[in-house]
C-alpha cells in the first residue's frame, strides 16, 4: 500500500493536499524543520524525527478541513479562530505543525507559540516589569521566543517597518520606520527588555497585517493555559494570576479576533495544563468560562483517534522504516493486538511501538 | 493368681494399640499406664507386671503418644452418636430415620452458628470413624507370638497384599498356559477400564493398610496389579484389582454458562459478574460489534492509561481470536487499578462462555480464564511488622 505522497518541494508547487491524500504520509524537508521548527516540536516526534532521521506527518482529516477553510478565508473579515480539541494523544499539536508547514509553504508570517504551559508554570526569574508596574516579565522565556520568531520569520524582519517609536531605556530606543528585526535584536540582547520587545512585535504585527502586506498565522499550542491559573509565585508567596503575566496578557490580545488579515488557530492540550482533571477534553471544561467567553466565538475541529484506514497506514509507515521488530508485527492477529491496545489512539500507538 | 493372669491377657488382647513401630521402652510404658488404668478401674488387686525392666515410665507418655481407643470406646461413641443423631433430627423437627450427614451438618451450623474462618475449627457432628484415626488392633496374642505369618517383615499388610496379588498372576499364568497346552489360547482385548479411573495414590494406600509405605514400594505394588491387568484374568481378579482404582470425573469442573439474552434490536448478549481482591465487575458483552469497551461509561483508553491493565482485557478476546468482533459494557467499583483489570477479565472471560463452543470453554477453564483469583490481602500479624516481614532483629 502506497504510504507516500509526493514530495512536498519547497516553493515550487503549492501544497496540494486533498481527499485523496487522507491516510498518507508527507515528508517536510530537514531544512523546513530547522527553520520553521526550532525546539517547538513535542519531544516524542522530534525523536521519532531523529531517528528515521526524516519527518513524516500523516495527512488526516481535521488538518485536510482547516487548509480547507484556510485557502477559503476571507481575509477582509476578521481573523477566525480554529480551535483543535480532542482527546489525549490524538494528534492536535502535529495538526497545527502541518497547518504551520502549509502556511509557511504558502507565505505567510507564523506565530507558533509551541506551548503556552510553559510562560506559565516553573519560570525562574519573575521581574517587575519595566512598562507597567502592576505586571511581571519574563526575560528568560521571552528571549527563547524571540530566537524562535527570528529563525522562522528571517524574511519579513527586514520587510516590516516600526509604526512607532519605542524607548527601551535611557540609552537605547528604536525609531519610527526601523525594520521588525531591530526590535528583535533589541529583545534578544537586551534580556531585560526581551517581554517588552515581544508585547512590541505583536502590537506592530497585529497593527499591520490589516494592511495587507503580509498574511499572518497565530499559531498557538495550549491556549488554555492563558486563562487557568499559574504556579509562580511572587517573592511574598502570593500566587501570580495569568493577567498579571505581561507576556499572557499580549497573548490573550493578540488571540482576541478584532483585527484582519490572517488567522487563529488554536490547540487546547489538558498534558501541561495546571489543576485540570485528566479526562477534560472539551472546550468547555478546559478554557474554563473565562477563557471560553473570551474566544466566542470559535470554529471547534475535533481531532479523535486514527480511522482504521489512518491506523493501517500509520502501522505500514512503522514497518518499512523498520521499528516494528516483532515477528507477528506485520500479521494480521498482532496488528489487531496493537489495534485493541491503543485502540486507535496514535499517541498510545506510538509508545506501544516503542517498545516492541 | 491364674484367673486374674488370664483375664489381663485377654484385655490386654482386646486393647486397641499401635504397631509394631514402637518402641520397647515406650510399650512397657503403656503397658504400665494401662495397668494402673485397669488398677483403678476394676479395683482388683495389684497385678504384678509380667515384664519388669529398670526403665521407668515417664509421667506424660501417653499425651507424647496417640491416644489409643478401645474397641469399646469406639463402639461407645457410635451409639452416643446415633442416640445424639436422633435427638438431633427431633429437635430440628425432621424424621429421625432418614436424616443424613448434610442434614446433621446443617443443623449443627444452625445451633452452633461460628465465626471462625477456620472451617476444620467450627463445631462439627460427625460419625466416630471419621474423627478418630484408624488404628490397628494388636498384633500378637498372649503368648507374644504375633498372629500374621509377615509380621517380622514389619510391613505386614502390604506384603500380604503383595503375595496375595503375585499368588493371583501366577494362577492366571498357570490357567494360560493349560489353556496354550490345548490350544484353546484367545487374546486378550480389554482396555475399557483404565478410561474414567486411576490408580490409588501412595496416601490412599497408605489409609486402607493403616501402615507407612515407602515409593519403591507403592511403585512396585502398581507394576504388579498393572501386570495382572496386561494377562487376561478372571471376573474375581477383575474385582481386585478394581478395588485398586478410583474412578475420575472427565471434567473436573462443569462451568456454568450463562444464558444469551436479546436485547430491543434483536442483538443477542450476555451478562456475568467477575472478582478480584476487593473489586467486583459486571460485564455485558454483544454478540456484534467492533471491539469497543466502555468502563462506567469511560472508554478504556482513558480508563486504564496503564498498558499492562489493557492488556488484561485483551487477555480473553486474544485468546480466542476474537479481538475486534464484539462490543463490550461493563461497570466496575471497588479495589485498585489492577484488580479492576482483573475482575473486569474475568466477567468478560465468563460471558464470552455462551457465544463460544464447549471445546473453547473448556480450554479458557484450561488457560485460567475462568477461575477467581483466590488471592487476597493477607491478614497484619501482632509481633510483626507487615504479614510476613519481621521486625529489624537487632543482635543486642
Amino acid at each position: 500500500m502506497l504510504t507516500r505522497t509526493s514530495r512536498l518541494v519547497p516553493g515550487a508547487r503549492r501544497a496540494r493536499h486533498g481527499e485523496q491524500h487522507e491516510g498518507l504520509h508527507y515528508n517536510i524537508p530537514l531544512q523546513d524543520m530547522r527553520t520553521l521548527f526550532p525546539h517547538s516540536l513535542p519531544p516524542r516526534f522530534s525523536m521519532q524525527v531523529k531517528t528515521f532521521s526524516e519527518a513524516c506527518l500523516m495527512v488526516r482529516k481535521p488538518a485536510l478541513e482547516l487548509l480547507h477553510y484556510l485557502k477559503n478565508t476571507n481575509f477582509a473579515h476578521p481573523a477566525v479562530r480554529y480551535v483543535l480539541y480532542g482527546e489525549k494523544g490524538t494528534g492536535k499539536t502535529l495538526s497545527l505543525c502541518h497547518v504551520i508547514h502549509f502556511c509557511a509553504k504558502q507565505d505567510w508570517l507564523i506565530l507558533h507559540v509551541p506551548d503556552a504551559h510553559l510562560w506559565v508554570k516553573s519560570c525562574r526569574g519573575l521581574l517587575p516589569s519595566t512598562y507597567n508596574k502592576q505586571r511581571l516579565d519574563q526575560p528568560a522565556e521571552a528571549s527563547i521566543w524571540l530566537k524562535n520568531f527570528k529563525t522562522t520569520n528571517e524574511r519579513f524582519l527586514s520587510q516590516i517597518k516600526v509604526q512607532e517609536k519605542y524607548v527601551w531605556n535611557k540609552r537605547e530606543s528604536t525609531e519610527k520606520g526601523s525594520p521588525l528585526g531591530e526590535v528583535v535584536e533589541q529583545g534578544i540582547t537586551r534580556v531585560k527588555n526581551a517581554t517588552d520587545a515581544v508585547g512590541v512585535v505583536l502590537r506592530e504585527l497585529k497593527g499591520q497585517s490589516s494592511l495587507g502586506g503580509f498574511r499572518l498565522l497565530v499559531a498557538v499550542d495550549g491556549v488554555n493555559a492563558l486563562w487557568g491559573k499559574t504556579t509562580l509565585k511572587r517573592e511574598d508567596k502570593s500566587l501570580v494570576a495569568p493577567e498579571e503575566l505581561a507576556l499572557v496578557h499580549n497573548l490573550r490580545k493578540m488571540v482576541k479576533n478584532d483585527w484582519h488579515g490572517g488567522t487563529i488557530v488554536l490547540t487546547l492540550s489538558q498534558t501541561g495544563s495546571l489543576f485540570k482533571p485528566r479526562k477534560a477534553y472539551l472546550p468547555q471544561e478546559l478554557l474554563g468560562k473565562e477563557g471560553f467567553d473570551a474566544l466566542d466565538p470559535f470554529i471547534p475541529i475535533l481531532v479523535s483517534n486514527y480511522s482504521p484506514k489512518e491506523f493501517e497506514s500509520c502501522i505500514q509507515y512503522y514497518l518499512e522504516n523498520s521499528w516494528l521488530q516483532h515477528e507477528k508485527a506485520h500479521t494480521e492477529e498482532g496488528k489487531k493486538e496493537l489495534l485493541f491496545l491503543s485502540n486507535a489512539n496514535p499517541g498510545q500507538l506510538e509508545r506501544l511501538c516503542a517498545h516492541l | 493368681m491364674a484367673a486374674p493372669c488370664v483375664f489381663w491377657g485377654a484385655a490386654v488382647s482386646y486393647r486397641l494399640f499401635l504397631g509394631g513401630r514402637v518402641s520397647l521402652a515406650l510399650r512397657q510404658g503403656v503397658w504400665k499406664a494401662a495397668a494402673a488404668e485397669l488398677q483403678v478401674g476394676t479395683g482388683e488387686k495389684i497385678l504384678r507386671l509380667r515384664h519388669t525392666t529398670g526403665v521407668t515410665a515417664k509421667k506424660n507418655v501417653a499425651a507424647l503418644r496417640r491416644e489409643t481407643y478401645t474397641v469399646d470406646f469406639i463402639k461407645k461413641q457410635i451409639e452416643e452418636f446415633n442416640i445424639g443423631k436422633r435427638h438431633l433430627a427431633n429437635m430440628m423437627g425432621e424424621d429421625p430415620e432418614t436424616f443424613t450427614q448434610e442434614d446433621i451438618d446443617r443443623a449443627i451450623a444452625y445451633l452452633f452458628p461460628s465465626g471462625l474462618f477456620e472451617k476444620q475449627a467450627r463445631p462439627i457432628m460427625k460419625h466416630p470413624e471419621q474423627i478418630f484415626p484408624k488404628q490397628r488392633a494388636i498384633q500378637w496374642g498372649e503368648d507374644g507370638r504375633p498372629f500374621h505369618f509377615l509380621f517380622y517383615t514389619g510391613k505386614q499388610s502390604y506384603y500380604s497384599l503383595m503375595h496375595e496379588a503375585y499368588g493371583k498372576l501366577l494362577d492366571v499364568e498357570k490357567r494360560q498356559n493349560q489353556l496354550q497346552a490345548k490350544g484353546l489360547f484367545s487374546e486378550k482385548t480389554k482396555t475399557k477400564d483404565l478410561i474414567g479411573s486411576r490408580w490409588l495414590i501412595k496416601e490412599e494406600l497408605e489409609e486402607m493398610l493403616v501402615e507407612k509405605l515407602s515409593d519403591q514400594d507403592y511403585a512396585q505394588f502398581i507394576r504388579l496389579l498393572e501386570r495382572l491387568l496386561t494377562v487376561e484374568c478372571s471376573a474375581e481378579e477383575e474385582e481386585f484389582v478394581q478395588r485398586f482404582r478410583r474412578s475420575v470425573t472427565v471434567q473436573s469442573r462443569k462451568q456454568l454458562i450463562e444464558p444469551l439474552q436479546y436485547d430491543g434490536q434483536g442483538m443477542a448478549f450476555s451478562t456475568s459478574e467477575g472478582k478480584r481482591k476487593s473489586a467486583k465487575a459486571e460485564a455485558i458483552v454483544y454478540e456484534h460489534g467492533s471491539g469497543r469497551i466502555k468502563v462506567n461509561g469511560i472508554d478504556y483508553l482513558l480508563y486504564f492509561p496503564v498498558t499492562q491493565d489493557r492488556e488484561q482485557l485483551m487477555f480473553p478476546f486474544h485468546f480466542l481470536d476474537r479481538l475486534g468482533k464484539h462490543d463490550v459494557t461493563c461497570t466496575v467499583s471497588g479495589g485498585g487499578r489492577s484488580s479492576q483489570a482483573g475482575a473486569i477479565r474475568l466477567a468478560m472471560a465468563k460471558a464470552l462462555c455462551s457465544f463460544v463452543t464447549e471445546e473453547e470453554v473448556e480450554w479458557m477453564r484450561q488457560a485460567g480464564l475462568l477461575t477467581a483469583d483466590p488471592r487476597v490481602r493477607e491478614r497484619k500479624k501482632p509481633g510483626q511488622e507487615g504479614a510476613r516481614r519481621k521486625f529489624t532483629w537487632k543482635k543486642r
